[in-house]
């Protein structure tokens, strides 16, 4: 085979769960390259890589699909592209469908339809391994004459598990052959005379796939089960990324003084690169140990089969709140930050559900508010015992907590009443085989999202902290003045004005600034607010050591309890609206995501700073 | 008075007389026959849902769908066995 040839361009297709997209990264290598379709939220990835005969190919992985009649976004795409009809995307020169060997009772019937768009194609008959441990026999050859294609044998989680496919990617082309059939009883009476004559199948279902949904599923104890594995995953979240992020921290401090020590005799620049660039770029850093532990379990669990799993046990409540069992994820993902969950609704098929679900995701406390809330409540909240069992202090942090979640119950019920569109929400959804996450599948995922994550918040966020470095660093203080620099700068003066709407809800001019710089990043509110109170602190948790007794000894109970509530809401956090903005293409739910946040904020922080202070 | 697969209890299986249109271009119904929700194919009922005892987990061939009620309303069964 000549090396120079152009290069096949081969797209993988088949139904959800079938291991297309690890047999994607057997092939890559992981070398792939995600973006979205034009104009819409879905994935394409695209990887290349040559055969052992030296031929170069270009191979895309196509949204999973159960059908050539789209029902989501995805499946429009999967297709089109498929029939080569999609604008953009050149025609594929070969198709190769991908079979879960265990589930072809579902599986045969979207290769007979594919075979009916004529296109060269080949069969991938993937995790034999699984297939062949549970007795599962089939006669390739005999499903190779019925589907006009050759037939190779992949298990895509094994090192050289894919060389049938690539010594078959060698050889000769197979020929396009279409036929003509037509409705789904004549496709599925196909699959089932197939059946009979190529495969011998023991038993229909996995054993262990019993066992285990029978625990798992169980009305309490699958319950039960779901909450410690919540509990643990926030565990992690929250206590292993602790030091990992405390590392990011110092290192990035380390780094900016060290660049910043080069750049003294040029104070402006040095005070960019350190307090602006740096200091964003922190800020966006100590958030990936977080995000790759959550995603890290998300994998395992999503590689594993529970997450479809979790998903059916909480089908219902989410669905009387408007939302569906599929929104679980990606609220999860919340709880560490938006952003991640945003990008997570992906998964929910029904647009509807998809737009609700990111609507409310800014509701999950994410931990950037964690910062404010510990220097708040520790400042004002005493440290009491109620019932001699709970703490005072905690029970706070619950309640905002909790509050976040009532809140996005209500938001999307809101929402579902409102919405013109009532026609059935889909939920349909298959609950897969469990599989061993495999860890190579594991890492490529968790290796794919960094990039994404640091790609899509690292522009935004960066800009943000220049411009508003730029914001309080200029004007300059006068000379001889006697307040902290920032009250003279364009933020200062931002903030004075602030108060004319802020004052209802108990906010000073110093909160007021501290807004501002909090529209980057929520936490940044808290050196914020220490910039304003003129104490020198290295970083955040220094400065809610010296900054809890200052505002303690200014705020009112009723301002800080204010301040607290208007945290719950907050929409005040650009990169992920820049995300909504991304995720849903259209800058009218920006508006409304924001409008919504900003109101309820207002109002819960009004309702809390009015009732605190007739109380006191 | 034929039984739905909405009314089948956990561990009961039964097979698949037809899939029901709920309403014109009914796309719930179209996609039930596509996943295998055909005449002539048994069905169980595996699991369900601890609130209100909904979705459904419903095995056909070697496949489980999660379904919620009104999804499992549209296909019609005989040969119920308890």
């Amino acid at each position: 085979m000549n090396a120079a040839a152009p290069a096949l361009h081969v797209a993988l297709v088949g139904n959800p769960n079938c291991g297309k997209t690890a047999l994607f990264n057997r092939l890559t290598g992981g070398r792939q390259k995600v973006a979205n379709y034009a104009g819409v939220t879905v994935e394409r990835k695209e990887g290349r890589f040559e055969t052992p005969a030296g031929r170069s190919v270009r191979v895309l992985d196509l949204p999973g699909a159960y059908s050539l009649d789209a029902a989501s976004p995805d499946e429009v795409i999967t297709r089109d592209i498929c029939a080569g009809r999609y604008a953009g995307e050149a025609p594929p020169d070969l198709i190769v469908c991908v079979l879960d060997a265990t589930n072809l009772r579902l599986h045969l019937r979207f290769a007979l339809e594919l075979k009916r768009l004529g296109r060269p194609m080949v069969i991938a008959l993937n995790m034999m391994d699984v297939a062949k441990k549970r007795g599962i026999r089939i006669d390739a050859e005999k499903l190779s004459a019925a589907l006009g294609a050759p037939v190779v044998e992949t298990v895509a989680v094994q090192n050289g598990g894919a060389a049938a496919l690539l010594a078959q990617l060698d050889g000769a082309w197979p020929n396009a052959s279409a036929t003509t059939t037509n409705d789904d009883t004549d496709l599925h009476a196909q699959v089932r005379a197939l059946l009979a004559d190529a495969v011998t199948m023991p038993r229909a279902t996995s054993a262990v796939d019993d066992a285990i949904d029978a625990v798992v599923l169980h009305r309490a104890g699958g319950l039960a089960i779901l909450a410690a594995v919540m509990f643990l995953i926030f565990q992690a979240v929250f206590t292993w990324a602790a030091p990992l992020q405390d590392a990011v921290t110092d290192g990035v401090a380390a780094a900016g003084e060290w660049v910043g020590g080069l750049l003294a005799s040029m104070p402006l620049l040095q005070s960019l690169v350190t307090d602006g660039i740096f200091a964003g770029l922190g800020t966006v850093l100590t958030f990936l140990p977080q995000i790759l532990i959550l995603f890290l379990f998300i994998l395992i669990l999503e590689e594993s089969g529970y997450l479809p799993r979790a998903a059916f046990l909480l089908d219902t409540l989410m669905f009387r709140a408007g939302l569906t069992g599929r929104s679980f994820i990606p609220l999860l993902s919340s709880f560490a930050c938006a952003i991640p969950g945003i990008m997570a609704t992906r998964s929910i098929a029904d647009p509807r559900d998809r737009l609700t679900t990111i609507l409310v995701a800014p509701l999950m406390t994410c931990s950037a508010r964690l910062p404010i809330y510990t220097l708040l409540i520790a400042a004002f909240i005493p440290r009491r015992d109620v019932f001699g069992l709970f703490n005072l202090q905690g029970i706070v942090l619950f309640v905002l907590y909790f509050a976040g979640i009532a809140s996005a119950l209500a938001v999307a019920w809101v929402i579902k009443r409102l919405r013109r569109d009532k026609s059935e929400h889909m939920l349909i959804m298959e609950l897969p085989s469990y599989r061993l996450p495999n860890p190579r599948s594991v890492l490529v995922g968790l290796w794919e999202r960094a990039v994404i994550f640091v790609r899509r918040v690292g522009g935004i966020l960066l800009a943000l902290t220049v411009l508003l470095w730029f914001l309080s660093s200029f004007p300059a203080p006068p000379e001889g003045a006697t307040q902290p620099p920032i009250d003279y700068s364009f933020a200062g003066r931002i903030g004075h004005w602030m108060t004319h709407v802020f004052a209802p809800i108990g906010f000073n001019w110093q909160i007021c600034v501290a807004l501002i710089p909090g529209l980057a990043a929520r936490e940044v509110a808290v050196s914020s607010l220490a910039t304003v109170y003129a104490l020198s602190a290295a970083n955040d948790d220094a400065a809610a050591t010296l900054l809890g007794p200052a505002i303690a000894a200014q705020w009112s109970l009723a301002t800080a309890l204010s301040l607290l509530a208007w945290y719950v809401f907050a929409p005040q956090c650009m990169s992920t609206l820049a995300v909504i903005r991304r995720e849903t293409n259209s800058w009218r739910n920006v508006w409304i995501a924001t409008g919504y946040l900003f109101g309820l904020a207002y109002l819960a922080s009004f309702v809390t700073y009015q009732v605190a202070r007739a109380l006191s | 008075m034929s039984v739905r697969l909405s009314e089948l209890k956990k561990g009961q299986s039964a097979v698949v007389r037809q899939v029901e249109d709920a309403h014109p271009d009914d796309a719930v119904a179209r996609r039930l026959r596509e996943l295998g929700f055909v005449t002539g194919e048994p069905v169980r009922v595996v699991a369900t849902g601890p609130f209100g005892r909904d979705p459904i987990l419903v095995q056909i061939g070697f496949t489980r769908f999660a379904l919620r009620r009104p999804e499992a309303g549209r296909v019609v069964l005989e040969g119920a066995t308890p």
